[in-house]
């Protein structure tokens, strides 16, 4: 079982650019805005260097979402 | 360990050499640049800002155009590169005051104003901000939204810490004896903290209930308030306060510690003894009050009539003090001063107040029935005379007062009240009577009749001894001297009788001072008060102090309260054996609003009229019976309600809230403004602009109409860190807006502003397109005189926004508009293109504010002794664009002429190099290196991973469960040790991380705290100084991507935690170290190109003292300047001044570079390959004859030019009468005969897809040189806008005035050649609607200035990017405007875009610059984060080639590839950026990005799932 049993249990990976997204996260911490906690920040030193592996072990490994931003 | 130390001692400097610090003002985006550039190239630079925070102008901006970039995401690294940087020391909160020497040594007063925050403790946790009550517009939402006294200027801010705004002492709280925090108690009732107000209150007074009943608060007199409408009622909220929390159950008092074994005795328990009493108690000192009554509270107890202030409200403060273990000894007088130092006291207070009533001597004073004031108030607050009591019969049934003071009147309602027929006799008049006003007036509603102007002749008695009457005569003037003896001038014959048959003296108290002894050494004044130093109190006899009453003669009870607080602190100072004198204190001045201000204020809309609210008070005929408490307290609603209209005019208030929240004390309220003394060679000022006032264009109705904003309010209300997060709202009312106008040249282009501000155009454009991506309904119309689009991209955006995103544009400057009251839409009234009176409706008004040179800025300018015009902006040399008038002191930015972001970088970098050339002798002389001890190899072991967990104060540990964290941590595999930190980030546990990683042998670290972008290298630097690598670190962001996101649901907030820690500790274990390596610099430059641009970029670079090649391909030094022959006048009047200028520079630069022995001249060369990278290129030079030389070089600049774009539009080349600007220009030099007129066409050819932005300028020079020769010759200029930006305005001011003739054609209605010899020109006439004919001598074309050939192949002998037109493309539009991609190659000059000559000047030095940085490095730092390629899985398919943005992989083909086939990819660590994207496409997965590889990011990933349970076992370093 998923260690973690929130959100019905799905996890979602966010890969997110350090330029952009990241530092986007950030700010809406920042600014107390609200989403999901199965939501879980991966940072990259730029969305360029994800590869289709990093998304397709994600996913064989039990994340059920990734999302990719930067 | 981590000291910085300079690289080279300071003494290697001999008196001759210059200094090596560079004072740079300003910390906006173009003070960044050049600090950056200056303390890269070995200057140290102090950096001064006048604000909290770096950043500037450029901070509040949402996006930047062309590109649509997120301002904040392009500036912040910049940010953080600037305030991380070990030879930049920002001086925030600070400005220059003056400066004196010169060049290469001047010397430079700093004023630092205190933030009253220490930036190295403050960990930016925000706790202070959320309990500070003062809220203030938000200066950086442009007034848009409200925030705290305390505050950090934006979220992502450097330094990042907060800092407190303060204006001054409040006028309330100067006004006040005891200096009441009243701004700072009403702003927490405003916010409903009744018991932290009450503590504001109780910091200065330990009476308020009875201070917010009896005080005479001078506080509301003083009030700003006053100025608008009525005061705020300070008195009452102080009582509702009181009320409210006394209302709660009495909390037990805590005795104090005594921690010293002096004892003091203080006689008197009255306001000012026991405040003596409170402070030396608390302070840890033993101390004994002697009441000579059965009551304590002196005057206030025994004085005070009840119906003003009742018991229970005096018994409970006295109390409050008493339990703090005050010995009170009541009944007990003091008879005998020495006895008390016999008895053992070392220090002896004197407060017995002023009890001792005064009777005239006039006759009858002793008459039966003649009172004195105090012992009748006394002795109705003991109950003497009520309901039976013993004196009852004492008292007549006609009372006379004498005495027209407070005391009088309270003497009179007292007597009232025990239902008396009451007069009042007095010497003063009516208006002249001593007594507050309102106490008169209520004792006369109350029945007591006032006789003013008496003189008191005589006591009648009635025979039997007792009083019944008094004789008095009217006074017509009177006077006191010196010694307070009366003069009196009565009125004659005015003897008469008030009948009475009980009399009152209260014309004044003393003090009883019988117990001292005539010889105890303790002086009397001749008014009967004790003589005290009036700073110390000390009396005349060492360890006797007084206060109070007994020093000042009657005076109120917060009087009392402060000289208690004096004697106090002497007394501390005595018992310490210090000097006796107080300290000074920091000296803040006294914020008293003007007039003006309070109107300016109201007309913004921040302050609106409201009246007080009134207080409820008992009727009459109710009060008359009772002694119960006339006046009534507000209610909660009425209370936050009063304290609202607070105006917290001193913006912090010092209620000390921040103070008491800050966990790691870094709140310092006492700091003081310090003046610092700076050693600097040279001087860059980069101060920036401020955006018009909009609200002196009264027309626009700003201020006034709510939905009237200014295009910077828009910026923010776009920006998603904004006061609306980023959703357009209109301010009225909140609604989306459906209709929005944007208003251009708000004070630009204007009556009082001759220059365009160069910006407005194209912000608009950019705001109006961002707002559309927002909303694809908004209809969003500008109305404009001429669209600027005058630089790289503009055009082709300003297209997109017309033609794809449906953005009106109408040609009408508007000249006002109107409100529509109810709704608040706006109306705006104008003529559209077809001449048609229009009237429209908008939601929204955006004005587009001009740059102007704010008031403070032309005072630095002047203090500075630098030239400013006439609006302030800095005078420069035109051909040494950024020198000042005075030697050393550069300008950058909008200071020297409004300009754009790119401008005022490129500016930035340029004077760093003008600074570096002169003092390039001093060169890593004053810049500083941190050191680290030697890195311990940890290869081999285990890993041994530390969690530290941040409670970050409540920001973290108030949403999460952070012990339930850390013991999760600590069963993570890998780790060895888990702890929680308050503040991991502070000082003291930055050390302690260091001093666990020793102690615990630990060779991981993860921080599981903020953001990595801000506090990562800070923890690496803990690492580092514990001898880890820096590398074997990750964070787990906890609080942004938490705690702060999942602030309302603990648990799952928890588990997330819980994920990320796991996460980052799979990670961590599988980190291995990353060493850099140095890899040697070749400092000579290749520079490309000998025209103006090459030649200065050449020489800069000589000047700075590095090695140059220079290579034209030309015979000629000189390029396009040769062309030039006027030169654009600055101001555009008197074109003479500048006259022939362009062939002097050209000399003068051919001179220099010929001379300098630094520069290596190639003519008739061209460079035909380049390989290498920054730091080591080599580039094959072949010369005219064939031959070929290899030219090592360290950094490049490409300058190769542009020429005038030749084609043959309107029959150029054909038509010896058609010609080119360039040739008119060299025409007009000499003119073959008598010029009837010139015809000008505006944007020619390619100009028609871009604009080559120098056309209009240089046309309209033409136009005024011709003007000048032949004033009478006709010239017509044909265009379609004129882009005359920045005071290049003027030219096109000056050639209307001089009768140039200008007609606008637009691409429907191009102008049509329709004969030749002579020519005729046919060209349609908007205005007039119909076609015009022209028959000029010449038709001039604007041809635009196009790349040349070489451009596009140079480039790609480089591997340097161009754009779809050939110019060079810049790294980054804004930020990067003379780099290339690819490190350490530069641009300069016309190859880059079309550019003037100043322009191109600046570029060309702006290029120097950058790459000095590079060239004055000894050595680069190669690896780290850097792609590292397996060449035995290489098969050399170039996609890494391909992909890489910065052209750095390489196939090599001398390298053994997958098969054993040769050629693989090689990248050079050294110009590797670490983006990673090979290692994403590599086919072959041959590419690996060090600290991002495969199996970290799988592991972290799959932490994420499957809990990592075997703990990793690997051998590091191989």
């Amino acid at each position: 079982m998923s260690p973690d049993a929130s959100n019905n249990g799905s996890q979602i990976v966010a890969y997110c650019c350090e330029h952009c997204a990241y530092a986007a996260a950030d700010l809406a911490g920042g600014l107390r805005l609200r989403y999901p906690p199965a939501i879980k920040i991966v940072q990259l030193p730029c969305t360029g260097k994800l590869d289709e592996l990093m998304v397709l072990q994600a996913l064989e490994s039990g994340v059920d979402a990734i999302m990719v931003a930067g | 360990m981590l000291e910085e130390k300079p690289r080279q001692s300071k003494s290697n400097r001999d008196g001759a050499d210059p200094i090596g610090a560079v004072l740079v003002v300003g910390g906006g985006i173009a003070g960044m640049q050049a600090s950056l550039d200056l303390a890269d190239q070995g200057f140290r630079v102090y950096l001064v800002e006048k604000e909290s925070a770096i950043g500037g102008k450029m901070a509040q901006l949402d996006k930047t155009f062309p590109t649509n970039d997120c301002a904040m995401c392009t500036i912040s690294p910049k940010l953080v590169e600037t305030g991380r940087h070990p030879n930049i020391e920002i001086l925030t909160n600070s400005e220059v005051l003056d400066l004196n020497g010169e060049v290469g040594d001047f010397s430079v007063r700093v004023r630092r104003q205190p933030r009253y925050v220490d930036v190295d403790k403050c960990v930016a946790c925000n706790d202070c901000a959320d309990v500070c009550p003062v809220v203030i517009p938000d200066a950086f939402n442009e007034g848009l939204s409200l925030r705290r006294a305390i505050a950090k200027r934006y979220p992502q801010a450097f330094p990042n810490a907060y800092a407190i705004e303060k204006r001054g002492i409040a006028a309330c709280r100067d006004a006040c004896p005891a200096g009441q925090r009243a701004q700072g108690y009403i702003a927490l009732i405003r916010e409903g903290r009744w018991q932290d107000a009450m503590r504001v209150i109780k910091m200065d007074n330990p009476f308020p209930g009875i201070c917010g009943r009896i005080c005479n608060h001078r506080c509301e007199t003083a009030c700003n308030r006053g100025l608008v409408d009525e005061p705020i009622n300070i008195r009452a909220l102080k009582r509702f306060v009181t009320d409210k929390v006394y209302a709660e159950p009495r909390p037990q008092v805590e005795t104090a510690e005594q921690r010293f074994d002096e004892r003091v005795a203080i006689i008197g328990a009255g306001p000012c003894g026991l405040t003596a009493a409170q402070d030396l108690v608390r302070e840890g000192y033993g101390v004994s009050v002697f009441e000579a009554m059965p009551v304590a509270g002196g005057m206030l107890r025994l004085g005070v009539p009840e119906y003003r202030l009742p018991t229970y409200i005096i018994e409970r403060e006295v109390q409050d003090i008493i339990d703090l273990g005050v010995d009170l000894k009541l009944n007990t007088r003091v008879d005998d001063l020495d006895d008390l130092f016999v008895q053992g006291y070392d220090a002896v207070l004197i407060a017995v107040g002023a009890h001792e009533g005064v009777r005239l001597p006039i006759p009858g004073a002793d008459l039966e029935g003649v009172l004195v004031n105090t012992h009748f108030l006394r002795d109705v607050r003991l109950g003497k005379y009520q309901n039976g009591g013993p004196k009852i019969q004492e008292l007549g049934q006609r009372v006379l007062v004498l005495g027209g003071g407070n005391v009088a009147i309270d003497c009179a309602r007292s007597a009232v009240r025990l239902g008396r027929e009451v007069h009042l006799a007095c010497l003063e008049s009516r208006e002249e009577m001593p007594a507050h006003e309102w106490e008169v007036q209520a004792a006369e509603a109350e029945g007591v009749h006032v006789h003013p102007k008496r003189a008191f002749e005589e006591i009648l008695g009635d025979g039997s001894g007792h009083v019944s009457g008094m004789l008095c005569s009217l006074v017509s003037s009177f006077s006191f001297d010196e010694q307070g003896g009366l003069h009196l001038e009565k009125a004659p014959q005015s003897e008469h009788t008030i009948s009475c048959d009980t009399v009152i003296f209260s014309i004044g108290q003393r003090a009883g001072l019988a117990f001292i002894p005539d010889d105890a050494g303790v002086g009397v004044t001749g008014k009967q008060t004790i003589a005290v130093n009036p700073n110390t109190l000390a009396a005349t006899r060492p360890g006797v102090f007084a206060a109070g009453d007994s020093v000042s003669g009657t005076a109120f009870v917060i009087e009392a309260v402060d000289s208690g607080h004096t004697a106090a602190r002497s007394i501390i100072r005595y018992l310490r054996g210090e000097h006796l004198e107080p300290a000074p204190k920091p000296d803040l001045p006294v914020v008293k609003l003007t007039q003006e201000e309070i109107d300016a204020r109201m007309a913004r809309g921040e302050i609106h009229l409201q009246p007080r609210v009134p207080l409820p008070e008992l009727p009459v005929h109710e009060r008359i019976h009772s002694f119960s408490e006339v006046e009534g307290g507000y209610d909660d609603e009425s209370a936050q309600h009063e304290a609202a209209r607070c105006l917290a005019c001193g913006v912090c208030s010092e209620c000390m809230s921040c103070v008491f929240a800050c966990g790691v004390k870094a709140i310092d309220h006492d700091m003081v403004a310090r003046d610092e003394n700076l050693q600097v060679g040279a001087v860059v000022l980069a101060p920036g602009y401020q955006a018009y006032h909009a609200e002196l264009s009264e027309e626009y109705g700003f201020g006034r109409y709510p939905n009237v904003v200014t295009s910077l309010q828009f910026e923010r209300l776009l920006s998603a860190s904004g006061p609306t997060r980023g959703h357009v709202e209109r301010p009225s009312d909140g609604e989306k807006p459906a209709r929005v106008a944007f208003l251009q040249c708000i004070g630009s282009r204007d009556q009082n502003h001759d220059y365009c501000s160069a910006v407005c155009c194209m912000y608009a454009t950019k705001e109006a397109l961002i707002a559309k991506e927002h909303d694809p309904d908004l209809d969003v119309q500008v109305f404009m005189m001429d669209m600027r689009a005058f630089s790289k991209g503009y055009q082709a955006y300003f297209q997109r926004a017309r033609e794809r995103y449906g953005i009106g544009y109408t040609r009408c400057r508007i000249s006002a508009l109107w409100e529509e009251p109810n709704s608040h839409d706006l109306l705006v009234q104008y003529q559209d293109e077809s001449g048609q009176r229009r009237l429209e409706r908008f939601d929204l008004v955006v004005l587009s504010v001009g740059m102007e040179i704010s008031e403070g800025v032309k005072r630095l300018g002047k203090r500075l002794g630098v030239e400013l015009d006439e609006y302030g902006f800095c005078h420069t040399v035109q051909f040494n664009p950024l020198e000042t008038s005075r030697a050393g002191i550069y300008a950058v930015g909008p200071f020297r002429e409004p300009k754009d972001i790119p401008e005022s970088v490129a500016e930035g970098s340029a004077a760093a190099a003008a600074a570096a050339a002169r003092l390039q002798a001093a060169r890593f002389t004053l810049t500083r290196e941190v050191t680290y001890p030697a890195e311990r190899d940890v290869s081999g072991e285990e890993p041994r991973v530390g969690v530290f967990v941040c409670h970050c104060g409540s920001n973290i540990g108030g949403y999460l469960d952070v012990p339930q964290v850390t013991e999760y941590a600590q069963s993570l595999p890998n780790v060895v040790h888990a702890e929680s930190n308050l503040y991991t980030c502070s000082q003291d546990s930055i050390r302690h991380i260091s001093e666990q990683i020793e102690a615990l042998g630990l060779n991981r670290v993860v921080v599981s705290s903020c953001t990595p972008l801000t506090h990562q290298p800070l923890f690496q630097d803990s690492l580092r100084a514990a001898g880890l690598n820096p590398y074997l670190f990750e964070m787990a962001n906890i609080r942004n991507q938490c705690s702060w996101v999942h602030s309302d649901d603990w648990q799952a907030a928890t588990r997330k935690a819980k994920d990320l820690v796991r996460m980052a500790v799979a990670r961590a274990a599988r980190l291995a170290p990353q060493h850099t390596v140095d890899v040697p610099v070749q400092n000579t430059a290749l520079v490309v190109g000998g025209g103006a641009a090459g030649m200065s970029a050449a020489l800069s670079l000589a000047e700075q003292g590095f090695p140059v090649h220079l290579v034209e391909k030309e015979n000629e030094l000189g390029g396009n300047l040769r062309f030039i022959r006027t030169s654009l006048p600055r101001t555009g009047l008197g074109l003479d001044a500048g006259a022939r200028a362009p062939a002097k520079v050209l000399r003068q630069l051919r001179e220099d570079v010929l001379s300098s022995t630094k520069i290596q001249l190639h003519l008739e060369s061209e460079i035909v390959a380049s390989r290498g990278f920054m730091g080591n290129f080599t580039s094959t030079l072949r010369r005219a004859d064939g031959s070929r030389e290899e030219i090592p070089h360290g950094a490049t600049i490409l300058a190769t030019g542009g020429e005038e774009y030749r084609g043959p539009e309107y029959s150029f080349g054909e038509d010896p009468q058609v010609v080119t600007q360039q040739q008119f220009e060299a025409l007009l030099e000499d003119i073959p005969g008598e010029i009837r007129s010139v015809a000008m066409i505006l944007c020619v050819g390619p100009a028609e897809k871009y604009c080559s932005r120098i056309c209009c300028s240089v046309a309209l020079k033409n136009a005024l040189a011709l003007k000048e020769r032949q004033p009478d010759a006709q010239v017509t200029i044909l265009y379609k806008d004129i882009r005359t930006y920045g005071f290049k305005e003027r030219l096109y001011e000056q050639a209307r005035r001089r009768g140039v003739v200008f007609m606008r054609y637009d691409d429907d209605h191009l102008p049509q050649l329709t004969r030749h010899e002579p020519l005729a020109l046919e060209a349609w006439d908007p205005s007039l609607k119909r076609k015009l004919a022209l028959e000029p001598d010449f038709l001039v074309l604007s041809m635009p200035v196009v790349p040349t050939a070489q451009s596009r192949q140079l480039a790609g002998h480089f591997k340097a990017a161009v754009d779809d037109q050939g110019f060079f493309l810049e790294a980054h539009v804004k930020l990067r405007p003379v780099d290339f991609a690819s490190d350490g190659i530069f641009m300069a000059g016309s190859a880059h875009y079309p550019k003037l000559l100043d322009e191109t000047l600046v570029q060309a030095q702006s290029a120097a610059a950058r790459a000095a940085r590079v060239l004055s490095r000894q050595n680069l730092q190669a690896g780290g984060r850097v792609a590292v390629v397996d060449p035995q899985r290489c098969t050399a398919c170039l996609t890494c080639v391909r992909i890489c943005p910065f052209s750095v992989p390489k196939i090599s083909s001398s390298v053994t590839g997958a098969g054993g086939v040769m050629g693989a990819a090689v990248i050079e660590a050294a110009v590797c950026q670490g983006c990673g994207l090979c290692a994403g496409e590599c086919p072959a997965r041959a590419i690996q990005l060090m600290h991002y590889t495969d199996e970290q990011m799988y592991a972290k990933v799959g932490a994420l799932i499957t809990p990592d349970t075997i703990p990793v076992r690997v051998s590091l370093g191989d």
